[in-house]
């Protein structure tokens, strides 16, 4: 074999037909090669792409979401007098649960803070003066006596929330006792004076985890939230797997082949299609209006979500009982299984991690979704937690949604917090799943 | 085979399960349908925020469950409180207009005739702008040659053009030279069918020819004066006001619509456009010399008055001068209060549930 130079190729058909199978590979391996470096290089780009939005995603909600984690709270002399109470000093001795509930505690924190502030005087100036404290301060004051009852008539100390506006006054670090957003120079002043008896205190905000929804950013928490997920999801689980389950193994395993099977096929595809809010609508005319189910209840919301979810599930599952190997069926077959048996102690063991992926991705889309249970009266203001599944509930994108809309600066770190929580759930679910997929891997 | 009858059984506890579940679940609703013990409201997603703070304060103060409100727009709530008196429809609809004719008609068509009407307060809508430019002085006249779809044409004759302004400062000289650019909710918001009225209509009524076609054709009218363009100088950025306040901080050359409480709580970031010559402040949409402003209402079902614990007492602390007053709770929330002598005749009709007769 002669050289090859540049200039044999010209006649390309004649060179070729007269180099052999290992100098045609040489001459083209650089050329591949060039090209394999370059999908590399793009595939790893696109990782990295992707990767770096992750990250800025999460690192801009969580850095939004940190002033929603502490919470300023202050110390007040808080002094339970009878009378300003409202109630009868004789009576102290034997203080009934409804006095101590009826009390007029609004009146105490008062009185307290003008004993505190007395340089305070007018209407206009107690008024902004009480504005530096939580609408839920007098609560605060009523758990404490009715948990305490020996303070009745005494003075004490007694740590209660700052209002959300002077809470992110202190979080945006304006100079001390200048006026700030939403806090006049008076106000700014009584903080100062607060601060330097070092009376004011951050804490972790527990109350983001224990309470549930407020129309005062300092008050609202996302336990309600929390729990309607849980419940929803429960339901749709609960609903979705087995039915899901079962339906693709019966068109798989068992269904004939033929032009029902074949209609009811395509339409488990439409369905995976259909927007998510038209199932809201099925959702108020059937499941509420036929059925008779309460509005706003998790069960509702579940046995919606369990529509949207039903067709991923199936197709996935589908998918996952087509790559058994047939060998494996016809094994237990040859050794006398019935169709039955193999299905269920062959099939779906094999089957499993595909089937549990996709219920994942359905439940995970499913967590997500606000616009069908707008339809069906989950998009509301509860406060009290949902306990059962026919409770009224709201879930947590829902609960995003609706602070995401609120006036109240606060709620901004509110939403990202809830963004944040979110997402670890997804997490969550995530990991279980990966892990529930190896252990079947490995049977 | 032992793998076999466990995955088998396991499969039927699951199925019956979930049987069991829904059996239970449908026993409970039907429980609880028909002894129901939280009041219910649906409606208005501007009268939500007020609503609410009175529900969680009710529900603390009293032994009553926390109402449950939801916010689903105020056509929306009318058609879930109109559809009958049963105790499984809400009891209250909250409503950023006045109830509709129509609307009225469907209750009474449905038996729910007596309905009793709480006007709440006052909300307003601003113009607003970053406050790192220069502080908008217009008219209604010019809000509606700036934002209507068709405008007289500018010769005099009493024809309509489409829309030729581009920059502020066409219309006005006194105006900046800046482009029309204004931020503000779709067609499908209260706040928007508000601006039309009042801040369109009102600036299109000027015009003495196109007012004399509202007596020939209204529908002509309406269509004239309520009609947004649809050149990119208006641009629609959905329902929620928050990214209205992020957009017009990011870009100080353009406008937003939204409601006062939003401006309220956004001071430092925003100002609003002075209207008329009125400054969208809390004072002058009180005393009603800011002109675009708009009462807000809810509607409650005399009928489950004493089947539902508590709406009698929910009425009460609403109606308070403690919440509505002037100087109540609702106010720190943006709502702008009646006024003494129209709250104290407003809680005297709420109280003995007057109901509402609509002509």
């Amino acid at each position: 074999m002669t050289k090859i130079s540049k200039n044999s190729t010209v006649d390309s058909t004649n060179t070729n037909s007269a180099l052999s199978t290992t100098e045609k590979v040489s001459l083209s391996l650089k050329k591949r090669h060039r090209k394999e470096k370059r999908f590399k290089r793009i595939g790893l780009f696109s990782v990295l792409f992707g990767f770096l939005l992750v990250v800025t995603l999460i690192g801009d909600i969580t850095s939004k979401a940190l002033p929603a984690f502490h919470q300023h709270w202050v110390k007040l002399e808080v002094n339970y007098q009878a009378s300003w109470l409202n109630i009868d000093e004789s009576t102290a001795q034997s203080l009934s649960a409804k006095q101590m509930k009826t009390a007029n505690y609004r009146n105490v924190l008062k009185k307290s803070l003008y004993q505190m502030f007395p340089e305070v005087s007018g209407r206009k100036d107690k008024r902004q003066l009480a504005k530096l404290f939580s609408s839920n301060a007098e609560f605060t004051l009523k758990d404490n006596l009715i948990a305490a009852p020996l303070l009745f008539d005494k003075q004490t100390q007694i740590w209660v929330r700052l209002d959300d506006d002077v809470d992110s006054y202190l979080k945006e670090e304006f100079p001390l006792g200048e006026a700030g957003l939403r806090i006049s120079q008076k106000q700014a002043q009584w903080v100062a004076q607060l601060i330097a008896s070092e009376r004011i205190e951050s804490r972790f905000n527990f109350s983001f985890f224990t309470a549930s929804d407020s129309r005062e950013p300092e008050l609202a928490g996302i336990k309600g939230a929390l729990m309607g997920t849980i419940l929803t999801m429960f339901v749709t689980l609960l609903l979705s797997f087995p039915l899901g389950v079962a339906g693709a193994l019966y068109l798989e395993e068992f269904a004939p082949k033929n032009r029902f099977t074949d209609f009811i096929e395509i339409n488990i595809n439409n369905l995976a299609a259909v927007p998510s809010i038209v199932f809201g609508l099925l959702g108020l005319a059937v499941i509420i209006n036929l059925f008779g189910l309460p509005r706003s209840a998790p069960l509702v919301g579940g046995i919606v979500l369990t529509l949207m979810t039903l067709p991923t599930i199936i197709i996935a599952s589908r998918a996952a009982i087509k790559a058994v190997p047939p060998s494996i069926r016809e094994a237990a077959l040859g050794l006398g299984a019935s169709k039955m048996q193999v299905t269920f102690s062959h099939v779906l063991p094999q089957a499993m991690p595909g089937i549990i992926t996709g219920a994942i991705i359905g439940v995970a889309q499913a967590l997500g979704e606000t616009a069908p249970l707008l339809m069906i009266g989950m998009v509301a203001f509860i406060v009290d937690v949902p306990t059962s599944i026919v409770d009224s509930a709201t879930v947590l994108p829902v609960q995003i949604f609706l602070w995401a809309d609120s006036p109240e600066r606060a709620f901004l770190a509110k939403t990202s917090a809830a963004i944040l929580v979110l997402l670890s759930l997804l997490m969550v679910i995530n990991l279980s799943a990966t892990m529930l997929r190896s252990k079947f891997e490995k049977k | 085979m032992n793998t076999f009858t466990n995955k088998m059984n396991m499969k039927k506890t699951i199925i019956s399960l979930s049987l069991v579940t829904v059996a239970l679940a449908s026993s409970f609703a039907n429980a609880q349908g028909s002894n129901r013990d939280t009041i219910t409201a649906v409606g208005s997603s501007t009268v939500y925020p007020f609503s609410t703070v009175v529900a969680e304060r009710f529900g603390k103060n009293t032994d009553f469950k926390t109402p449950k409100i939801e916010s689903t727009g105020t056509g929306g709530g009318m058609k879930l409180f109109c559809a009958s008196n049963a105790i499984n429809t809400p009891d209250l609809s909250n409503a950023s207009r006045r109830m509709k004719k129509s609307e009225f008609d469907m209750c009474v068509k449905n038996g729910v005739t007596s309905i009793t009407e709480v006007l709440v307060g006052y909300d307003g809508i601003v113009v607003a702008n970053s406050n790192t430019s220069k502080q908008m002085n217009i008219t209604r006249k010019e809000l509606f040659l700036a934002l209507a779809k068709d405008v007289p044409a500018q010769d005099g004759s009493k024809t309509l053009v489409a829309n030729p302004y581009k920059l502020w400062s066409d219309i006005n000289p006194a105006l900046p030279a800046n482009k029309i650019e204004v931020l503000g909710p779709p067609p499908t918001s209260g706040t928007r069918d508000a601006f039309a009225e009042l801040v369109l209509e009102g600036g299109c009524k000027k015009f003495s020819w196109i007012k004399a076609i509202k007596k020939q054709n209204k529908a002509k009218y309406k269509e004239i004066c309520h009609s947004v363009r649809e050149d990119h100088a208006y641009i629609e950025a959905g329902e929620n006001d928050n990214l209205i306040v992020q957009k017009l901080s990011a870009n100080p050359k353009a406008f937003g619509i939204f409601g006062f409480s939003f401006l309220d709580q956004n001071s430092d970031k925003l100002q609003g456009s002075i209207i008329d010559g009125k400054a969208p402040t809390f004072d002058a949409i009180a005393d009603g010399s800011y002109p675009v402003s708009r009462p807000l209402y809810f509607y409650v079902k005399n009928a489950h008055v004493n089947k539902v614990p508590g709406i009698l007492e929910f009425l009460k602390e609403f109606t308070s001068e403690a919440a509505m007053g002037e100087e109540g709770y609702l106010t720190d929330k943006g709502l702008i209060p009646l006024g003494t002598e129209k709250l104290a005749k407003v809680r005297q009709d709420v109280l003995s549930l007057s109901p509402l007769v609509l002509n």
